[in-house]
């Protein structure tokens, strides 16, 4: 919807003086909260509160034919709803490009760091394998949902089981994880760049950045969005930041 | 499979027994209103957003507001993945919900209006659709709507040849009857009413009787959550 010229000029006028509307440092992450298992229905589930901004990520699956150039992997898919529920922004219908930019970016950094054994999700060599969803819901939008979303999905994948029981296939087992991908965001305003972006910070933000993060400090995925540009410099400095505050995200997750 | 034992039911409650309840106002902080609801395994979350300019403006009443109630599940929220986005039952419900909303909200106060409900079924376990008009009448409380009251509701049926209070899962798939009821509290007119199955007139008077009571006591519970809210605030 934009933002107000007033609230504008406010978090310029911030910017200028070193501050964000919070208080926050620019490199300074809001306190997150994770909830595991809190849907039944679902093979796995987790709730992520960054601050205000609230997500849940829901795990189903089911059995389906392989994709022909991968006969003896399991597939995932990655679908994150922007409901009206959480913004009155939002709008019910076909995902908008926004949307669907929110899912893959959430989806490559599970694809790319391997997160997901999908060479452990064949159940018969080119006919039959695992299909694992991962669906978000946005509750509360208050900024940052590249990461909400990243963090929720990763939680509800560690909290998942195979659902070998209820499709006959023995005993429920555990999902078949490597290390989680952290994913870290940055956007850009009047000069500055922050770390997890309240709302009022996405909104007025000219550029955005999105790096996700191994465990062993490397980069596995990444998104530049928005019509605004970053120096090489920028970017570099970006991966740093990430680098550190995806060390205290990791112990968050793995706790 | 026998649904009733020694007068008990697969979850262990009484015939006119209503599942664990409970209600949360105002959890989410960019809605206007909005409701959290547990109901045994039933998780619903519930938002309202408005009185705002109604749009596309095709839609706009020069008498009243429009109240626009989505109904919507959750990908995870059933057994095998649902694909998102609105189907044929969850337009219906959404359809009945506004319908039932909007009889108690004072719509003349906001003419060329519209009030969005979002109602999201994260979790379920037979009876969301009562659930989630239960949730939406706290959020729209929440919210400052003005109504003549809060509705309520909750459904009743007949399994195994006896008229049950508050059906759960395997009650409502292999039951003989489910009867969800929405009332306004106060004078207890109706304000939605579906059925399906199989009862002679002597079971729906039961059953609705049954429904009543359930509604009542959720009433209360709806009460206490919203007053429990503002309370906190006072004392803040």
């Amino acid at each position: 919807m934009g933002i107000s010229c007033v609230k504008r000029d406010y978090l310029y006028r911030l910017a200028k003086e070193g501050k964000r509307p919070d208080g926050r440092a620019f490199d300074e992450y809001r306190p997150i909260e994770i909830e595991r298992g809190i849907i039944n229905m679902a093979e796995g589930s987790a709730k992520v509160k960054i601050g205000n901004t609230t997500v849940i990520a829901g795990i189903k699956m089911g059995i389906g034919e392989p994709y022909p150039d991968t006969p003896e992997q399991g597939a995932m898919s990655t679908a994150a709803e922007l409901i009206p529920l959480a913004s009155p922004d939002f709008e019910s219908g076909p995902p908008r490009a926004d949307a669907i930019e929110l899912s893959r970016v959430v989806d490559r950094g599970i694809r790319e760091s391997g997160f997901i054994q999908l060479d452990k999700l064949c159940i018969e060599p080119g006919e039959k394998v695992w299909i694992v969803f991962i669906d978000i819901h946005i509750l509360d939008y208050d900024g940052n949902l590249f990461d909400a979303c990243s963090l929720a999905a990763s939680a509800a994948l560690m909290n998942a089981k195979i659902p070998n029981e209820r499709f006959e296939l023995g005993e429920d087992a555990p999902m078949p994880l490597d290390d989680p991908p952290i994913s870290c965001t940055f956007v850009k305003y009047n000069g500055v760049i922050v770390v997890d972006p309240l709302l009022d910070e996405d909104e007025v933000a000219e550029a955005r950045y999105t790096v996700a993060i191994d465990k062993n400090g490397d980069i596995r995925a990444m998104q530049k969005g928005l019509s605004g540009s970053f120096t090489v410099e920028e970017i570099k400095n970006s991966i740093n930041n990430a680098r550190v505050i995806s060390k205290s995200i990791r112990k968050l997750l793995e706790g | 499979m026998e649904l009733i034992k020694d007068g008990k039911r697969l979850d262990g409650r009484a015939p006119d027994e209503l599942r664990p309840i409970k209600i949360e106002a105002g959890p989410l902080s960019r809605a206007d209103g909005s409701c959290y609801l547990e109901w045994g395994g039933n998780k619903v979350m519930a938002a309202v957003y408005g009185p705002k300019e109604a749009v596309p403006r095709h839609i706009q009443d020069s008498s009243k507001a429009v109240i626009n109630a989505k109904y919507n599940m959750a990908a995870f929220s059933v057994d095998d993945r649902k694909r998102p986005g609105p189907d044929r039952r969850s337009r219906e419900i959404s359809k009945i919900a506004s319908e039932a909303l909007e009889n108690v909200i004072l719509t003349e106060m906001f003419p060329r209006a519209m009030i969005d409900v979002c109602i999201e079924v994260l979790d379920a376990e037979a009876g969301t659709r009562c659930a989630g008009i239960t949730a939406a009448a706290v959020a729209l409380a929440d919210a400052g709507i003005p109504m003549r009251d809060i509705p309520v509701a909750c459904a009743a049926g007949k399994v195994d040849g006896v008229v049950v209070l508050d059906l759960v899962g395997e009650e409502d798939k292999k039951g003989d009857a489910d009867l969800p009821v929405a009332i306004a509290p106060r004078n207890e007119d109706i304000l939605l009413l579906q059925m399906d199955g199989h009862m002679t007139p002597a079971e729906f008077d039961e059953a609705l009787e049954l429904a009543l009571k359930g509604c009542r006591e959720i009433s209360e519970l709806q009460k206490e959550a919203l007053l429990k809210k503002y309370k906190t605030t006072e004392g803040e």
